[in-house]
Order: structure tokens, then C-alpha cells, then sequence
């Protein structure tokens, strides 16, 4: 072919479908994204950040912590489980009929097939939906990520590798301001052969004055964890904000393209 | 057609050539002189940064070499400091022959260069203090970019000057693949910037798609799209045999266009469903290109009666075989069964180290040593060096991307097994990490080589600049006196 302009023009073509497809079609179809609605409820989805929190995420780019931490969730499905809440009039039989049913792990279809035959042996039960995956199994989260999760961050800090495990809801896993700064200034102090490094510059180490009482600020370490005699460990600001970023993170509200039946707390 | 038109016009060619290389000294010299620091700077702070998984605690009090910032700092200075200046440089020669034509503009990519070599201190430096903007593969600040895009465009008005200056009319394969780079890369670049850095970036994780569409572009396709049509100008002319076809090189070049730009979409993504799955269909299609190019490139070389002994042939052809590999693990990640294991683990990253400094560096390596003596005027002041890079550089990546990889499947297996501790996948994972150390470092030495060569070069060249530039001063000097003992000779006779 010896005229440039109709390569160039074939080429625009060709390469600007990708283009059309995932930065026109992404930016269409999720770009003016609203707020989700949270299943069997009449809250919205997901919350807006406080302040620190959203310092805080600018404090978690700027050290790259997506480097080695993910903020997503994969989930394989979900099963339904069928709970007897009430035995009703007629216990044993229920009980009996219950003994001999499989409750966990079905589909939608079992689950409503053991559930009439129970409710017809004079027993009350739910169905409760439960996802299923390898991260869920490990405790990471109780539902897979969704796009509403991400609606107010920027930027969005997914992450590729999990070099470290995932964050998508450590502010549920551990909701403990102290071990999450002591975490950050010192990881092999709570978790044993942890490859995170210490991020020891988002902290001060001064002295104590003789007489004076530690600050409340200050770190509290664990017994074994040895700091310099007369000495506490402050959080700077970005400390805390990033702290209270890690806090912010959590990703437990039902939502319809990723339902679970919340549980309720054991009276 | 023969990718080497000069032997197909005896006598005057050599002049001709000579000419063309002798336009491209300068603009080269700015472009690759940086790279070479670049790549080396890029690759030490790799190291810096792996550095981390030896012994945690080591920057603990050092903002600035804590690992996300010098990983992201490392990966950048060897994409953008590196491999597009090094494949700009390159590109300006393959089309200023191809075109049996002077570079058309030689100030403009001198100055672009410096523009360029400018952003990415600037956007090194944001990186490392902590300025970066937080999407992979586009951690420099807005200002760098700024400088980055504009430098980029001045290189393409000088290349685009050169190609429609061009003698020889007919396209060679090559001209489609650099030219596509030449679209691509602005094109992409902006779309980032606009859509992520700008004032009103999109919502969530639109983000995610276009950063990801970008990453895979910039990572994979334009670096493919550089690296094969150099490699398709270089091997005919390294290897004496013209190029096998030309037809499944178009066909190559179609087929990778079409399909690799749709890739890099995560598989387990918090995206509409239509997008991952877009970009798994579109991977499994790339196997097509991948074996077209594999073909050419086996056909060209297989029965040359060149020996290589670790020149630039030998760079060329372990640069395009690393590339098949690198496509193939992109292909791999694109199968959902396979992605299970090997998502959020090292593999990814081996995928991404493999197809700059396994494919694209060690083919720039190989090339310039190849077409820098010719720009010159002269040898490489290390000829052996050549030699000793090939193996260095051959060893380290196999080495490092290696154990990333085998080290990324080990460690996606027990991190799919939720009996095993999350603890022991990260403990897999580090063994691979601290045995890939050392290939680093064979990678790093390597890339010392390189830029001792580079930089001898230079120096040599300035000296002889300097030396002619002192004779030409002098040279007035002498005939001053008897120019002015001939204005004394004219007032007397007047």
C-alpha cells in the first residue's frame, strides 16, 4: 500500500475501537454511577468517608501501599442455608424431618423445597444467603467487591498483588486503632515473620520527661515489644489519618448485585 | 523488498547512507545517552526496592525508599525513561532510512529529548516523595506529563517529517508498526491523563478500566508494536535474508492491533461483567499474532548462514522469543481457570518484567549497539562488552522473570487453599523473590555495560568535537597575520 493517509485511517480505526469500547463505555456506563441501595433496608450505599479517613487515603498512595495490597474481594458464588428459627407445635417430628434434610450449601431451588416441606411439619425457618470463595473463607470479607464500593475514592487504590492480604475490609477485621498504628510502626511485632516494612518515618519517638505520664497518644505495645526505657512512640498526623483510612474500609452492606443475609448479633 | 535497500543500489548508497546516519548523530546521542542512565538508575532502584523482601526494616526510617515508592519509581524510569526514549531514538533511524532520507528537523527531537529526560526527573522525584498519582503505570505527577506528551509530539513531527519526506514509496512492515506507535502512544497517554488526572476524573472504578486499558497499551501493545516492527527491520538485515512474508507480517500487525488492545482487563475486577469478559475473549485471540510473529521471525533467521555469537542478532532473536513468552502469559492470564490461581500474584509483575527488560530492553540493547557505530562514525569502544551484556543480560532475566513467575503459581496455589495460612503463601513467594535477586543484579551489571559503551561513545565524540572545534578557532588565528600584513600592504599602496 503506498498512500499513508488510508494506513493511517485504518489504523485510527482499528485502534480506536478499544478506545470507544473500554474508556467511552466505561466512562458512560459507570461514570455518573449514584449510590446503591442497601438490600431490606433504606440506606444507601456506600458511606462517605470522614475527613481524616479521606486524608488518609492520600497518605496510603503516596507510600504505594497498593503495591502490595489489594482492596478487592473475589467470591466464587453464593449458597443458601436453610436455619430452623422455631420448631413450632410438633418438635420431634421437626426435628426428625430437620435431621434427615441436607441445610447447607444449596441452591435457591433445595433451599425452598426443604423450607416447605419444614414449613408444612409446622416449623418456622430463614434462608439465609452466604457467598462462598476462598476469601471469604479466609475472613476477608463476607460478600464479593462490587463497583458501589468504590464510588467516592480517588483515586481508587485496588491493587494487582497481594503481596501483603487483602484490606477490603480491615476496618472490620481489625477495628483496633492501636494494633492498626503498632501494625504500621512495627508489623513483626504482631504478626510473626510479616515481610511488610516498618513505616517508622509516620512516627515520633521522643522522651518522656521524668514524672510526666505518658501521653494517651502514645503507642501501646505488646509486653515483649522492646522501646527504648523513658521513651513513647507518637503518631504524626499522616499516622493517624492513614489509620483512620484502614479503619474506613469495609464492605459488609447487602447490595443487589451482591447479596448476603446479613447476621444478626446473638442476643 | 530487503529491509536493507542499500545493497540494492550500489556506489552512491554508501554516501547516501553515511549521510542519513550522520543527521541522526545528535538527536540519538541526546535520546539513548539518557535511557542508558535511566535504565540503570531504573534497575538499581529495582533493586533497592526488592531489597525490602531481604531484610523488612532496612528504609523503615527513609520515606523515600520505602518499597511503593521505589518500585513505582523503578518501573517507571525503565518504561518511560528507558524504553520509549530508547524505541523513539531507534524509530527515527529505521524511518530515516527507510525513507533514504536525511532526518527531516534534527534540532527538534535534540530539544524533545531534553524535554523528556526533564519530565522523568521530575516525575522520579514527585514519585519518590510522594507525589505519585496513585494509578499503576501513570504514578508521574501532571506537571511531568505535561513535559512527557509534548516532548512525545515533537519526536513524532520529526519522524512524521522524515516519512513524508520518504524516496522509497512503498511501506515496508516495519513503517506500520512504528507509525501505529507513533498514534498510539499520545493517544492513550492523554485519554490517562484527561479522563484520571484532570480536574474532574471519572467516577470509581471507571478509573480501573481506564487504568488498566492503559497499563495494558502502554505495557504490552506499545511496546509490542515497537519492539516487533524494529526486530522486523533488524533480523532480515542481521540475518542476509529479506523478511518471511510480508503478508504475515501485515497480517501480524492487524491481528495485534485488534486483539492485544482489548486485553489487561482484570478477570475478577468489581467491573460490569461485559468488560473482563471482552478482554478474555480478546486474549485467547492474541495467540494469533503471537504465532504469526513467532513464524516471521523463525522463517527469516532459521537457515541464515550468520553466526551471532552474542551480537546484536543474538539480542534480537532472545528479545523476540521473550516477547512470545511474555504474550503467551498474557494469553494464560486471560483463561479464567489459570487467572484463578495466578490473579494478585507475582506473576503478573514477572508478565510486565519480562516484556520490558526481557523483550524490549535487551532488543534496543542489541539494535543500538547495532546502529550506533554506523550514526558514529566509528566502533564501540568495548566490542566485547556486546558479547558479555547478551549473556548477562540472558541469565538475569531468565533468573529473575523466571522465579517471579514459578514463584507467582506457588504462591496462587495456597493462596486459593483457604486451609493453608496466608502467612506460608506469602513465605513461598519470598523464597522465589530472594533466588530472583540475583538475576536482578546479572541484569543490573548488564545495563552498566550498556551505558559504559553509550557513554564512552559520547565522550569520545565530544573530544573529537571539542579537537575540531579548538582547530577551527585556531585556525583564524593563523591567517590573521597574513591577512593583515595584506590590509597593511593595501594602506601603503593607497
Amino acid at each position: 500500500m503506498r498512500n499513508g493517509f488510508s494506513v493511517f485511517l485504518a489504523v485510527f480505526i482499528a485502534l480506536g475501537l478499544s478506545w470507544c469500547g473500554f474508556v467511552l463505555g466505561s466512562a458512560k456506563q459507570l461514570g455518573t454511577a449514584k449510590q446503591a441501595a442497601v438490600l431490606n433496608s433504606s440506606d444507601t450505599w456506600p458511606l462517605q468517608r470522614t475527613g481524616d479517613a479521606t486524608l488518609g487515603l492520600q497518605v496510603y498512595l503516596a507510600n504505594g501501599c497498593a503495591a502490595c495490597h489489594t482492596e478487592q474481594v473475589r467470591q466464587d458464588g453464593v449458597v443458601c442455608d436453610v436455619v430452623l428459627t422455631a420448631a413450632g407445635k410438633k418438635p420431634t417430628v421437626v426435628s426428625n424431618l430437620v435431621s434427615t434434610l441436607k441445610l447447607t450449601g444449596l441452591t435457591r431451588e433445595e433451599a425452598d423445597a426443604d423450607s416447605d416441606k419444614i414449613s408444612a411439619a409446622g416449623g418456622t425457618v430463614e434462608t439465609h444467603v452466604v457467598a462462598t470463595g476462598a476469601d471469604i473463607s479466609r475472613g476477608w470479607g463476607i460478600r464479593r467487591s462490587v463497583a458501589a464500593d468504590y464510588l467516592y475514592d480517588y483515586p481508587v487504590q485496588l491493587g494487582s498483588l497481594r503481596a501483603g492480604p487483602d484490606l477490603a475490609n480491615i476496618g472490620t477485621r481489625d477495628p483496633d486503632l492501636n494494633w492498626q498504628l503498632v501494625h504500621l510502626y512495627a508489623p513483626q511485632a504482631l504478626v510473626k515473620g510479616s515481610a511488610m516494612p516498618p513505616f517508622r518515618f509516620l512516627f515520633e519517638v521522643r522522651k518522656i520527661n521524668p514524672g510526666d505520664a505518658p501521653s494517651p497518644d502514645a503507642l501501646k505495645f505488646p509486653k515483649d515489644f522492646a522501646l527504648p526505657a523513658g521513651c513513647e512512640v507518637m503518631p504524626t498526623p499522616e499516622a493517624k489519618q492513614l489509620a483512620a483510612y484502614l479503619l474506613s474500609l469495609r464492605q459488609d452492606a447487602p447490595l443487589y448485585e451482591a447479596p448476603f443475609t446479613p447476621l444478626m448479633s446473638k442476643p | 523488498m530487503n529491509a536493507d535497500k542499500q545493497s540494492e543500489i550500489p556506489g552512491g548508497a554508501s554516501v547516501l547512507a553515511s549521510r542519513i546516519d550522520a543527521s541522526c548523530r545528535v538527536p540519538l546521542l541526546a535520546l539513548f545517552g539518557g535511557a542508558a542512565l535511566w535504565l540503570v538508575a531504573g534497575l538499581a532502584l529495582s533493586l533497592v526496592a526488592i531489597m525490602t523482601f531481604h531484610k523488612p526494616d532496612m528504609f523503615a526510617d527513609c520515606p523515600f525508599l520505602t518499597y511503593g515508592r521505589a518500585q513505582a519509581a523503578a518501573n517507571d524510569l525503565l518504561l518511560y525513561g528507558f524504553g520509549i526514549p530508547a524505541g523513539l531514538g531507534v524509530m527515527l533511524w529505521i524511518f530515516a532510512r527507510l525513507s533514504q532520507a536525511e532526518l527531516a528537523l534534527p534540532l527538534v527531537p535534540v530539544v524533545a529529548a531534553n524535554i523528556w529526560h526533564l519530565g522523568v526527573l521530575v516525575g522520579t522525584v514527585a514519585i519518590l516523595l510522594g507525589d505519585s498519582t496513585g494509578f499503576a503505570w501513570l504514578e508521574f505527577p501532571r506537571g511531568s506529563s505535561v513535559l512527557l506528551f509534548a516532548a512525545f509530539m515533537l519526536i513524532a513531527v520529526s519522524a512524521v517529517a522524515t516519512f513524508g519526506a520518504r524516496r522509497e514509496r512503498e511501506l515496508y512492515p516495519s513503517h506500520w508498526f512504528l507509525l501505529a506507535a507513533l498514534l498510539w502512544f499520545p493517544w492513550i497517554y492523554s485519554t490517562a491523563n484527561l479522563f484520571l488526572l484532570a480536574h474532574h476524573p471519572v467516577r470509581g472504578v471507571a478509573q480501573l478500566a481506564i487504568d488498566s486499558w492503559f497499563a495494558n497499551n502502554l505495557v504490552f501493545v506499545w511496546l509490542a508494536l515497537v519492539g516487533v516492527g524494529t526486530a522486523f527491520y533488524f533480523l532480515p538485515k542481521l540475518a542476509g535474508r529479506p523478511l518471511q512474508s510480508h503478508y504475515l507480517a501485515l497480517f501480524s500487525f492487524w491481528t495485534l492491533i485488534l486483539f492485544g488492545t482489548w486485553c489487561g482487563v482484570p478477570q475478577g475486577a468489581p467491573l460490569p461483567a461485559w468488560m473482563p469478559a471482552a478482554s478474555a475473549v480478546a486474549s485467547s485471540l492474541l495467540i494469533v499474532p503471537l504465532i504469526a510473529i513467532a513464524v516471521i521471525a523463525c522463517k527469516t533467521v532459521c537457515g541464515a548462514n550468520v553466526t551471532c555469537k552474542g551480537g546484536p542478532l543474538c539480542h534480537v532473536k532472545f528479545g523476540t522469543a521473550a516477547f512470545i513468552l511474555s504474550g503467551l502469559m498474557l494469553v494464560a492470564s486471560g483463561c479464567p481457570q489459570i487467572l484463578r490461581i495466578v490473579e494478585f500474584t507475582w506473576f503478573g509483575p514477572a508478565q510486565a518484567q519480562l516484556q520490558i527488560l526481557g523483550f524490549f530492553a535487551i532488543v534496543m540493547c542489541g539494535v543500538i549497539y547495532e546502529l550506533l557505530p554506523r550514526v558514529m562514525g566509528f566502533g564501540l569502544p568495548f566490542p566485547k562488552f556486546v558479547r558479555l551484556q547478551h549473556w548477562l543480560f540472558m541469565l538475569g532475566i531468565v533468573l529473575w522473570a523466571g522465579s517471579l513467575a514459578v514463584g507467582g503459581v506457588e504462591q496462587g496455589m495456597k493462596l486459593n487453599n483457604p486451609q493453608t495460612a496466608f502467612a506460608d503463601s506469602t513465605a513461598v513467594a519470598l523464597i522465589f523473590l530472594r533466588a530472583g535477586t540475583t538475576g536482578l543484579l546479572f541484569i543490573l551489571l548488564g545495563s552498566l555495560l550498556f551505558a559504559a559503551n553509550i557513554f564512552a561513545m559520547t565522550l569520545k565524540w565530544k573530544i573529537a568535537r571539542l579537537k575540531s572545534l579548538l582547530a577551527a578557532v585556531k585556525a583564524p588565528l593563523e591567517t590573521a597575520p597574513a591577512s593583515a600584513s595584506l590590509r597593511r600592504d593595501q594602506e601603503v599602496k593607497s
